[in-house]
């Protein structure tokens, strides 16, 4: 048994200070990302997260550029950008599509610039790989206690702001008859939106952080419909994903084809993407069997409808609404 | 700038804006801004595995163009379209990541990649680029009627009869086309600019589709050359020229949309106008 253990967990694997503040980092960052996440696809804002991280990838670069943490850099950025997308219509449905993207093209190119003055002027040749792919490895203990505090602010925003949030998730129209400020509650949404990503962007690189936002989240939303099950089934497959992943990375040190390790990014996002196929394959088997129309068997109008799934689903993530 | 080494960059260049132009003309009609930001950086993992095995990159870029396309198709078929391009796209760049920890020139060859190389071209790759761009091109004249009708009213597409996820996935298909002959060009991350912001700006100035997809062209023209042009003399990569032009494109775009509005006092063509416009051309040659 001991033999079998040594095999699974690499001597040393708990010894190591670099994995504990990589384990505690991405327990905290996973944590939040899935109670974020399961919001972001409720709301059909999956999209505007990935752009986020993307674009907190420039405010990573130009972190390296000033010799600044890249932590700020990625928070700057990205609550820029989301204040952009906020202010060019991200809101309706339609032209929203088109806002994100643009401002996500024009933040890519400076992000371009950025690198490149980073491997002309400071040599920093890595910057771009560190920047955009992340390592959970070297997150350095300094950055910790920041990375907790903008980790419980998203988390107290959530938990203030759930009751409204999840309303105006379900239809603009009912949140704002219900006295609802529809405008500053999506506002204040994608600033957390916001700071979740580049909390992730630190944990598994700018452009892969949806991974942590959209993954387990929409796997549990796969499990179930009740939104805080959800947020719950979500930070638990988020935080063992990026745990496993970790474990992963550390044990590929000595796996082909070349012995220096795996990137421990693509080991998180791995677990992640496998454990979302294993349950959406799980769940059409189940409806198959009992016969019952999936929530989208006609792809079609699945799409034309992006921001609903379907109006039994709203009606049980309204639940019983209070009636005060 | 007009040098030996750099007219495979312009003709390229310039095949991969008319190319954008066109299939960014409906990226923006269908509202899949994201699958065409998803799919090049698909094909970017694709060609970090060619990189790696040694294999042609073109064709390791249309193989994971076209898997990324399929990838989207068949996971938002059972789920919602923003979920599955989300986990799609992040699985590819993860597995880019992967192929490009095992090679040693880890950080030049990410970037290239990402942000688009202009000096690399060689005439090997012209051919290939030709034959995939008129196959783009053919593929989305010869869905012309379709992809509009699918576009502007999915009801009545389906009402007659037409099978709208084949047409997506079709669709899709020719965005990876499209992405996999641009890749090497203007890099992964900004293909996406160029189908973006060019057609976005164009469909403030006219509502009708023809003229819609000939503006596009242009503006996806003058922002590639432009972009080489300056970086040429700038030595900046031109991703940066790439993005920041598309943006202003569309900014004037909508500049001059709320300037007729003000003056005419008319609706002036919103995004939504533009919708209309192809409705009417829907209606009337159906």
């Amino acid at each position: 048994m001991g033999g079998f253990w040594s095999h699974v967990v690499e001597p040393g694997f708990f010894q190591s200070q670099t994995v504990q503040v990589a384990l505690l980092v991405g327990g905290v960052v996973a944590a939040v990302s899935g109670v974020v996440g399961v919001l972001t696809v409720l709301r059909g804002q999956s999209f505007a997260g990935h752009a986020l991280g993307d674009i907190s990838a420039t405010g990573g670069s130009g972190a390296f550029l000033l010799s600044i943490n890249p932590l700020f850099g990625f928070l700057g950025m990205g609550l820029a950008a989301a204040g952009c997308m906020e202010a060019i219509g991200v809101r309706r449905v339609r032209g929203r599509d088109v806002a994100t993207g643009i401002v996500l093209g024009a933040a890519l190119g400076v992000a371009a610039l950025f690198l490149y003055f980073d491997t002309t002027f400071h040599s920093t040749s890595g910057a771009a790989i560190t920047v955009l792919f992340g390592s959970l490895f070297v997150v350095s203990t300094s950055t910790v206690p920041a990375i907790v505090a903008c980790a419980a602010g998203a988390f107290a925003v959530v938990l203030l702001l759930y009751r409204p949030l999840l309303l105006s998730s379900i239809g603009e129209d009912v949140a704002a008859a219900r006295g609802v400020p529809v405008r500053v509650i999506g506002a204040l949404f994608i600033l957390t939106m916001a700071i979740t990503v580049a909390l992730s962007a630190i944990t598994i690189g700018a452009i892969l952080s949806t991974a942590l936002l959209i993954g387990p989240a929409a796997t549990a939303l796969r499990m179930t419909r009740r939104p805080v099950t959800a947020m719950v089934a979500a930070v638990a497959i988020g935080v063992a994903a990026t745990w496993v992943g970790c474990l992963l990375a550390y044990d590929s040190f000595y796996w082909p084809p070349v012995q220096h390790g795996w990137p421990v990014s693509f080991c998180i996002v791995a677990v992640i993407f496998v454990s979302y196929l294993v349950v959406d394959s799980a769940r059409w088997h189940r409806l198959r069997r009992a016969n019952v129309p999936a929530g989208s068997q006609d792809p079609a109008a699945a799409a034309a409808r992006p921001l609903h799934e379907s109006s039994t689903h709203d009606a049980e993530v309204l639940g019983s609404p209070r009636t005060d | 700038m007009f040098a030996g080494f750099m007219v495979n960059t312009w003709i390229v260049a310039t095949i991969v804006a008319i190319v954008a132009g066109v299939v960014g003309f409906f990226v923006v009609l269908r509202g899949s801004s994201f699958a065409a930001h998803a799919i090049p950086n698909a094909s970017f993992a694709g060609a970090a595995g060619a990189n790696l095995v040694g294999a042609n990159a073109v064709g390791g870029l249309l193989v994971f163009a076209v898997a990324g396309a399929l990838g989207i198709a068949f996971l938002s078929k059972r789920g919602r379209r923003d979920v599955a391009t989300a986990l799609a796209v992040v699985l590819m760049l993860a597995l880019g990541a992967l192929f490009l920890s095992f090679s040693t020139e880890y950080a030049a060859e990410t970037y290239s990649l990402l942000f688009g190389e202009v000096l690399g071209i060689s005439s090997s790759e012209l051919m290939p680029t030709v034959v995939l761009a008129l196959l783009a091109i053919v593929a989305v004249a010869t869905c012309w009627r379709l992809l509009l009708l699918t576009s502007v009213m999915p009801e009545l597409a389906e009402a007659r009869g037409v099978h709208t996820y084949r047409v997506e996935l079709v669709f899709l298909l020719i965005v990876a086309v499209a992405t996999s002959l641009s890749v090497p060009v203007v890099g992964a991350l900004l293909m996406f600019s160029l189908m973006i912001g060019p057609p976005a700006a164009a469909r403030s100035f006219t509502t009708n589709p023809f003229f819609a997809v000939v503006l596009a062209v242009s503006f996806a023209l003058a922002t590639v050359w432009a972009a080489i042009a300056a970086s040429y003399t700038t030595t900046w990569p031109i991703g940066f020229f790439v993005g920041v032009l598309g943006a202003a494109f569309f900014l004037t775009g909508r500049a001059y949309a709320v300037w007729r509005r003000d003056r005419t006092g008319a609706p002036a063509a919103r995004p939504s106008a533009g919708q209309s416009g192809a409705t009417e051309i829907v209606a009337r040659s159906g």
